[in-house]
């Protein structure tokens, strides 16, 4: 395995790649649950879970059933159809076994279901040149979800401040709330180029 | 074979496996949740504003089932809906009285005076942190409206510089008492007719009435004239007792800052 590929790949999904901030995917959580910190947290923390598990399912299936049969074409739609499946699998498990983490990620988890961060992340896993192999692919997905998290954590800082701030009356809500994530966004532009 | 039947097989397939997976581990991996527990949630408002002592309407239905709260504590429910919670429960329901929050200030712009010119962030909770906040009487409502943003049923309104309570609209859930800096929101009975002190000014006459018209000024003249001993000063403030309190009014016409309503 090729360490400094996977570190360029884990970096450019937390910095250059960001799925939130760069590829703008994932935009209904970004701006629905980050009014405050530890639910941006918790819902980051969901979403990099269900990503990592859905990349190691959909991985070898689009490899091992849908390239073999020429199905490629079909890709989305099983996609939809695995990680919904795979998002409901988690919620039984962790009402189960883990009470208190599905206590705190609530309506959170069920909604990742149509989360497009989600699918996108499995699908760009195959258009992307540097990820070749299953362990890249899932470091892809890592990488993605911890800059999900990321983007996640620093916009709840930001919209606990703006609560605070004297805001013009027909800027209220989410006029702001959108003209502060697109200067977030252009604050990662920076980051643009130190990941080859 | 035909490619359409392959991917039709294909998918169903996926879907098949996905399907008795979930279906599986939902019976394998089942959580017993109470029936009783929905049933008293089901009933419950869900406003989950933890009027009742729990932190919520998810934790005040479970306090029921195991028996450690008793129905009658959801006054946002009213007296209907927590005599279905003692139907489910099978006991008989003790309603607490219905209350209604009320602002202990009468300092509207017109009668107090301001001690500072304020620009800062607009909120009661901040300005109170600047000296106590932006009136010159350190002790009545400041009229940010941090009430009327707790308040979820839309019952606080700022009215020239002081909050006012709608009593139709109000549930009595503490919100608003829970959000003012100065706590001047109390609970009070909402249904019976009593003398109540819209002040809470604790500081000496001479001072109170220098900065506000209508502060209470602790002169006792009400207490005096009360025939029922409903009165009480304490701290040079004022206060009647809804228990012992017949509404007659004789305290109301004595005060001499009319800082007694009826």
């Amino acid at each position: 395995m090729n360490w400094t590929n996977i570190i360029t790949i884990v970096l450019a999904g937390i910095l250059t790649e960001n799925m939130v901030l760069s590829k703008f995917l994932g935009i209904c959580p970004f701006l629905g649950v980050s009014k405050k910190t530890n639910t941006a947290v918790s819902m980051g923390i969901a979403v990099t879970l269900v990503m990592l598990l859905a990349t190691a399912v959909t991985y070898p299936i689009q490899i091992y059933i849908l390239d073999r049969f020429g199905l490629g074409y079909l890709q989305t739609i099983v996609f939809i159809l695995i990680i919904a499946a795979l998002v409901q699998l988690v919620e039984i498990v962790l009402k189960k076994y883990i009470p208190p983490l599905y206590k705190a990620l609530g309506v959170y988890l069920p909604l990742i279901t149509t989360n497009c961060a989600v699918l996108g992340i499995t699908m760009l896993n195959f258009t992307n040149e540097r990820i070749t192999n299953y362990p890249e692919a899932l470091f892809n997905a890592l990488g993605a979800g911890l800059g999900f998290l990321f983007a996640m954590f620093i916009f709840s800082g930001v919209r606990t401040r703006l609560e605070t701030s004297n805001i013009p009356e027909s800027l209220k809500g989410l006029p702001i709330t959108l003209v502060s994530a697109a200067i977030v966004s252009l604050s990662f532009l920076g980051f643009a180029g130190i990941v080859g | 074979m035909n490619p359409i039947l392959i991917a039709v097989i294909i998918v169903s397939a996926i879907g098949l496996i996905a399907g008795l997976g979930l279906s599986i581990a939902s019976v394998l991996m089942a959580v017993k949740t109470d029936e009783k527990v929905e049933a008293l949630r089901a009933e419950l408002p869900g406003a989950n504003c933890g009027a009742c002592g729990y932190s919520g309407c998810d934790g005040y239905a479970e306090a029921l089932a195991k028996g450690e709260a008793k129905p009658g504590a959801c006054a946002p429910g009213g007296a209907e809906m927590n005599a279905k919670l003692g139907e489910i429960l099978g006991v008989a329901v003790e309603m607490t009285e219905p209350m209604v929050a009320t602002v202990k200030c009468n300092g509207t712009c017109d009668h107090v005076q301001n001690k500072m010119h304020y620009t800062g962030v607009s909120s009661c909770k901040a300005a109170n942190m600047m000296y106590g906040g932006t009136l010159a009487c350190s002790f009545g409502c400041l009229g940010f409206g941090d009430c009327q943003q707790a308040c979820q049923y839309g019952a606080i309104t700022v009215i020239n510089g002081k909050a006012v309570v709608d009593p139709d609209k109000c549930t009595a859930c503490t919100a608003c008492a829970k959000a003012c800096p100065k706590s001047i929101i109390e609970m009070m009975p909402k249904e019976r007719a009593y003398a109540k002190v819209v002040c809470s000014n604790k500081d000496k006459g001479a001072v109170a009435r220098k900065v506000c018209e209508v502060a209470c000024i602790g002169c006792t003249k009400c207490a005096k004239v009360c025939p029922h001993g409903a009165v009480t000063i304490e701290n040079n403030l004022a206060r009647i007792d809804p228990d012992k309190c017949t509404a007659c009014g004789a305290c109301v016409e004595a005060c001499p800052s009319k800082c007694i309503a009826l």
